[in-house]
C-alpha cells in the first residue's frame, strides 16, 4: 500500500467496440497538482469519470482514496470535489441557491452551509452576486460558482475538467489564481486540459495522453527537457513557399516538425540556427524564436497539434 | 444522524420550488375552481335537467368532482416526469450535476418520485379544498378521495420519467401528451362513465389507472359502487408506480453513468 490517492493500474473504459481509455497506469500523489493533457477524445474525461465514480470501469484496477468506485460510490464521492467540462449548474436559481442545493446533496448541516457558502462566494469573489440569477452571470463568473459548487463538501480531492475551456484570457488568469491558492493550501488537485500554459502554469506532475494511451509522464519541466531542445524556431513562409523548399529544412536541421502554414526548428541555439537559414537562402515571413512548450512536448510525441 | 440520499432529492427540489410556489399554489386552487364551475355547475345545470348520470339522484357537478381530481393529479403527475426531465438529463444536465455527489441513480429516481408524489399531493390538497367549498364531498371523504389521486398521479409521474429518459429529443413528449394523457383524461370515466363508449372501447378505458383511481375516489367520495373490484384497482394502481419506477432506473443509469 502506498500514500498514494489514486492508484490505477491497467485502466481501461469502452463504449462497445470504442476503446476511451487504453489500460493506462498512474498514480497520484498527496498534495500535488496532476495533469490530464490532451486533445479531445485523448481519454482524459472518460479518465476522469472514472476517478469520480460516476463510470464504472471496464478493466484493470482503481482505487481512490483508498476506495473502490464501483463498491463504495457514495462514500467516495462524499469526499469528492467535482467541477465537470460543463457547468450544468441550474441556471434559474440564484448562485445561493445552486450552492444550497448542492450542499444539502452532502448532508451539509443548515446553518453551517450558510456560513460555508458565504465563504467559498468569496473566494470565488463573486460576494456581490450571491443572490443574482446564474443565467445573468458571464461565462467566467458561471465558472467560478461551479468551482465553489464542488468545494462545498471541503474535498479531499479536487478534480476540474478543463476548467478553462471557453473563457477569455482575463477570466482564465483569474480562475488559475484562485486554483493556485487551493494548491497552497496543500489540497490535491487533479485538471485535465488541452492548453498548454495551463498545464504549465499549475500542474506539478502531468501525464500526456493520446488515442487512450499514456504516452509521457513527468513534470512540466522534465518533459520539456526530455522530448524537446530548450528553443524552437517558427518559420513563417509566405501561402505556397513551404511546399517549394521539397524538404530542405528537415535536410539541414535534426528536429523539425512541418505544419501547415509554418516550420518549427528544435534547436539548442537559436542564433546559429537563424543565420544557417539565411545562408542557404531561405526568406521566410516571420521568425520567432522562443522557448519550448508542452505544446512542442505534445507535437513531437504525436506528430499532431493539440487543437485540431 | 444522516438525511437518507433520496430525501435529500426532495430537499433540492423543495428549494427550486420556493421560487414559483405562489403561481403555483394560486393555480392549484383556480383551475379546479375554473372547471367545476363550467363543467360541474355550467354544463351540470343541462346534464342534470335532462338525465340523472349517478345513481340516487348525484348531481353531475358531484359526479364529475372526483373525476377532475384524479384527471388533476394524473396531469400533475404527467409533467412532473416531462420537460422537467428532459431538461435535467439533456439540456441542463442538472443531474449529472447531483450524480457527482452521494447520491446514486437510484436514490436520484426516487427522490425524483417522491418529489413528483408530493407535487400531486399538494394539487390534490386544493383540488379536495375547492371540492369541500361546493358542498360536493365532506372533509373526510374529499380527503379520501385524494389517495387514489395521489396513486394514480405518482404513478403516472413514474411512467412518464420512465418515457422520458429514453427520449433524445423531447418531440414526442408533444406526441405523448396529445395522444395518451388528453386522451386519457377525457375518454376514462371522468367526464362520463365509460359505459357510452363504444363496446371495443371499454376494455381500452378500462386499462388506463384514470379509470381505477376514478371508480375508487367516486366510491369514497359518493358512495358509488364501483364497476370492478376496489381491490383489483388498488393493486393495479400499486402496480402502475412500481413498475413505472423500475423502469426509470436502468435507462438512466445507462444515460447519465454510462
Amino acid at each position: 500500500m502506498s500514500d498514494a490517492l489514486i492508484q490505477a493500474t491497467g485502466l481501461t473504459k469502452r463504449f462497445d467496440d470504442f476503446v476511451a481509455v487504453d489500460g493506462i497506469d498512474f498514480e497520484v500523489r498527496q498534495g500535488e497538482t496532476f495533469g490530464f493533457l490532451g486533445p479531445n477524445g485523448a481519454g482524459k474525461t472518460s479518465t476522469m469519470r472514472m476517478i469520480s465514480a460516476v463510470s464504472p470501469i471496464t478493466e484493470g484496477s482503481l482505487s481512490v482514496l483508498g476506495l473502490n468506485p464501483a463498491t463504495e460510490g457514495p462514500r467516495l464521492r462524499a469526499r469528492l470535489g467535482i467541477v465537470p467540462q460543463e457547468n450544468n449548474l441550474d441556471e434559474e436559481l440564484t448562485v445561493r441557491d445552486n450552492l444550497y442545493m448542492y450542499g444539502r446533496y452532502f448532508d451539509i448541516p443548515k446553518s453551517e452551509l450558510n456560513d460555508r457558502i458565504k465563504e467559498l462566494v468569496e473566494f470565488v469573489q463573486l460576494t456581490e452576486k450571491i443572490d443574482a440569477k446564474v443565467d445573468a452571470l458571464s461565462g467566467g463568473m458561471k465558472r467560478r460558482v461551479t468551482i465553489a459548487r464542488g468545494l462545498i463538501n471541503n474535498p479531499d480531492l479536487y478534480i476540474l475538467d478543463e476548467p478553462t475551456t471557453g473563457l477569455d484570457p482575463q477570466a482564465r488568469h483569474v480562475l488559475w489564481d484562485r486554483l493556485y491558492r487551493l494548491k497552497q493550501r496543500g489540497i490535491t488537485l487533479i485538471i485535465t486540459t488541452h492548453y498548454m500554459d495551463e498545464a504549465e502554469q499549475l500542474c506539478d506532475r502531468l501525464v500526456v495522453m493520446d488515442k487512450g494511451k499514456i504516452v509521457a509522464e513527468g513534470s512540466p519541466q522534465h518533459l520539456i527537457e526530455i522530448y524537446t531542445p530548450r528553443d524552437v524556431v517558427e518559420l513563417r513562409f509566405p501561402i505556397g513557399v513551404l511546399e517549394t523548399l521539397n524538404g530542405k529544412i528537415e535536410e539541414l536541421f535534426d528536429r523539425t516538425e512541418i505544419l501547415a502554414d509554418r516550420a518549427l526548428i528544435y534547436t539548442d541555439d537559436a542564433e546559429r540556427m537563424m543565420a544557417t537559414v539565411h545562408e542557404h537562402g531561405m526568406e521566410p515571413e516571420t521568425v520567432l524564436a522562443r522557448r519550448s512548450t508542452l505544446e512542442d512536448v505534445f507535437l513531437r510525441l504525436t506528430g499532431r497539434t493539440l487543437v485540431d | 444522524m444522516t438525511t437518507p440520499l433520496s430525501v435529500r432529492v426532495v430537499e433540492a427540489e423543495l428549494r427550486t420550488y420556493r421560487r414559483t410556489w405562489r403561481g403555483s399554489v394560486f393555480t392549484g386552487f383556480l383551475n379546479p375552481i375554473l372547471y367545476l364551475l363550467a363543467m360541474g355547475v355550467g354544463l351540470g345545470t343541462l346534464v342534470d335537467e335532462n338525465l340523472s348520470v349517478g345513481a340516487d339522484g348525484i348531481s353531475y357537478l358531484a359526479f364529475i368532482a372526483p373525476g377532475l381530481l384524479v384527471a388533476t393529479a394524473m396531469q400533475t403527475g404527467a409533467g412532473e416526469g416531462a420537460w422537467k426531465v428532459m431538461a435535467a438529463v439533456k439540456w441542463r444536465q442538472t443531474w449529472h450535476a447531483t450524480l457527482a455527489t452521494p447520491v446514486g441513480v437510484g436514490s436520484l429516481a426516487l427522490g425524483q418520485i417522491y418529489w413528483s408524489t408530493l407535487r400531486v399531493a399538494m394539487v390534490s390538497a386544493s383540488f379536495a379544498v375547492v371540492m369541500v367549498l361546493f358542498g360536493v364531498a365532506s372533509p373526510p371523504e374529499a380527503l379520501g378521495a385524494m389517495v387514489p389521486a395521489i396513486l394514480v398521479g405518482a404513478g403516472m409521474a413514474a411512467v412518464t420519467t420512465a418515457f422520458t429518459v429514453r427520449l433524445q429529443t423531447d418531440a414526442p413528449l408533444a406526441m405523448y401528451f396529445r395522444f395518451v394523457v388528453i386522451p386519457m383524461f377525457l375518454f376514462s370515466g371522468v367526464l362520463f362513465p365509460i359505459t357510452q363508449l363504444p363496446a371495443w372501447l371499454q376494455p381500452v378505458a378500462q386499462a388506463t389507472p384514470v379509470f381505477h383511481g376514478v371508480e375508487l375516489a367516486r366510491m369514497i367520495a359518493l358512495g358509488i359502487t364501483p364497476s370492478v373490484s376496489p381491490w383489483i384497482s388498488w393493486f393495479y394502481l400499486a402496480a402502475v408506480l412500481v413498475v413505472g419506477t423500475v423502469l426509470v432506473i436502468a435507462p438512466l443509469r445507462r444515460r447519465l453513468t454510462p
